[in-house]
């Protein structure tokens, strides 16, 4: 079942973008949506990609699959540049990239079945085959009893799994997820991403995520791309990007309406203590203040709670004595806090 | 009550062989200009710069020469048009030239109603149809028509009353039907019942077709069944 649709070159199973840019118009009034970005994506792995809406994330997964055509650099799919294959060989790759949308995209007088066979029909299968790798397919994403239904009958949630059962029928071994739960409520949205983390498990499918919801990332990615005005901001694990964001980019999505106000008192230096599940389980602040025996100053805290883990930033006002300071600093390290000078 | 003119077609069965007429006139041009109209529109539409194969140049030429077409007034296209029907079916006389000219009328207005009913498709959908590897010819099969079809039947509907009354005037050119009853009998005879007669039939040959169109609309559409 899991065969590839076309030669692998072994060793090489994963998507790799080099020097990627996608600019749209000409002249003055031309918009770079996508500013020369490389970036490797892993067999078997869930990638993230966030940014605000405007950012490029759009543009850029629509380049792994060349719905967007580059405007230079390469996209290299199992060890093939897709941006200098022929027309009928793209077709033949596209097969093997499945792909999810926001708006489900699924053909509205066709019925469930008839959606999940449509692959099948393009790539050339009989239909009993179809038909059968398509009702397999329902029973995976829980639509068995959907099959006869059309899509205007069925709730979001479940357009969307039709969609992906749709996107997984000619066995892909990646599939590109296209804010594919932001027009979904909150409990629908996690039964998606754990249909979607359950795929990538059982089914060996890298998926590639766009989203601007941190959550989205938090809750089923290995690694995350931050992009910005069409670059990439930050790249890294999910736990160290969301524990410790670099860029402002980074802070804003991770702690929306947190901005640090410039230091203008006569105190010592001021840092940001950046939170994860395991520290936040005591007390930090008053354990630094008593522990060290040193006042500190909260000027502002920001956490919150995101699916089960606490995320969140504070800022403290060290006291102006260096001594204490570095106390304060000493312990916050030993403590494993991750925490830097503003 | 009736003028004599009208006791003595209602006797010879004529009101009903011109509704015949004015049906079998109609629906064979329209399915003619469908013909014709079809593979215009679709092309019209794919060739458009946001069409799923871009060739602007074929685009632009073919909007001109539709929109040339749909500009000349149905009654000059017609006398226009009779040394075509002649080359095409040998005669410019007669219910057969009348559908060469209802077809060469009927068809760009086609093609416009068929790129408009294409232009409907959700995009996110066509989108999807090509991320899924479909070739562009199968866009058109598998996508774009059955995705358009009720939004086509409705297209055809409208045509279908269009070229009826297109038919009508080809009562000048020796077609018959409706139109030639209330011309040659009504107007030119002075009785006023017949041309009464002959609206009334009209009407209600329109009111069907888009009734039974409508009814084919609502069982095909899937977006609205319950």
């Amino acid at each position: 079942m899991a065969a590839c649709f076309f030669v692998c070159q072994e060793g090489s199973l994963l998507i790799r973008l080099q020097n990627v840019t996608k600019d749209f118009g000409e002249g003055e009034g031309q918009i770079h949506a996508v500013h020369d970005i490389s970036l490797t994506i892993e067999d078997g792995e869930i990638f993230g990609i966030i940014g605000l809406s405007g950012a490029g994330k759009s543009t850029l997964v629509r380049c792994i699959n060349l719905l967007e055509r580059p405007t230079s650099g390469s996209v290299i799919v199992d060890g093939r540049d897709l941006t200098t294959l022929p027309q009928k060989e793209l077709l033949l790759i596209r097969r093997s990239i499945g792909m999810i949308f926001q708006g489900f995209n699924l053909l509205a007088q066709r019925n469930v079945l008839q959606n999940v066979c449509y692959p099948l029909e393009i790539a050339g299968w009989k239909k009993k085959d179809s038909v059968a790798r398509a009702t397999e397919l329902l029973s995976v994403v829980g639509l068995a009893d959907r099959a006869k239904a059309y899509p205007s009958q069925l709730s979001g949630g479940q357009k969307q799994r039709v969609a992906i059962a749709r996107a997984l029928a000619t066995n892909p071994r990646y599939l590109l997820c296209d804010e594919a739960t932001s027009a979904l409520d909150p409990t629908t949205t996690q039964s998606i991403l754990s249909l979607l983390k359950e795929i990538n498990r059982t089914m060996g499918v890298t998926v590639i995520v766009i989203t601007h919801e941190m959550r989205v990332i938090d809750q089923i990615c290995d690694r995350v791309a931050v992009i910005d005005h069409g670059q990439i901001a930050e790249l890294g694990a999910v736990s160290q990007v969301f524990t410790n964001p670099q860029s402002k980019i980074a802070r804003e999505l991770i702690l929306p309406g947190v901005s640090i106000a410039p230091v203008f008192t006569p105190g010592g230096k001021r840092i940001r203590l950046a939170f994860n599940g395991e520290t936040t389980r005591h007390p930090v602040v008053a354990s630094l203040i008593m522990e060290c025996q040193t006042p500190v100053n909260i000027v502002s805290a920001d956490i919150r709670e995101i699916d089960g883990k606490i995320y969140g930033q504070t800022i403290l006002e060290l006291p102006a004595d260096e001594a204490g300071a570095e106390r304060a600093r000493a312990w916050l390290k030993q403590d494993g806090v991750s925490f830097e000078e503003v | 009550m009736f003028s004599d003119m009208f006791v003595k077609l209602w006797q010879q069965n004529l009101f009903l062989l011109g509704v015949w007429q004015t049906i079998y006139l109609t629906v064979i041009s329209t399915v003619f200009a469908y013909v014709l109209g079809l593979p215009l529109g679709l092309l019209l539409c794919v060739s458009d710069k946001d069409g799923i194969h871009p060739m602007p140049v074929l685009n632009k030429i073919l909007s001109i020469v539709i929109n040339a077409f749909r500009s000349i007034p149905f009654i000059i296209l017609m006398v226009a048009m009779l040394p075509v029907a002649k080359f095409i079916v040998g005669t410019s006389l007669g219910n057969k030239a009348v559908i060469v000219t209802l077809v060469i009328a009927a068809a760009p207005y086609v093609a416009r109603m068929v790129e408009s009913s294409i232009k409907e498709v959700d995009k996110g959908v066509i989108e999807a149809a090509e991320a899924m590897g479909t070739p562009p010819f199968q866009i058109i099969t598998k996508v774009l028509v059955p995705e358009a079809k009720p939004s086509l039947i409705t297209g055809a509907v409208i045509s279908m009353v269009t070229v009826l009354g297109y038919s009508a005037m080809a009562a000048t050119i020796g077609g018959t039907g409706l139109g030639q009853i209330a011309i040659v009998y009504g107007h030119q005879r002075f009785n006023q019942d017949i041309i009464w007669l002959a609206a009334l039939l009209c009407i209600i040959i329109v009111q069907i077709i888009q009734e039974v169109g409508m009814y084919i609309v609502r069982k095909t559409d899937k977006r609205i069944s319950a």
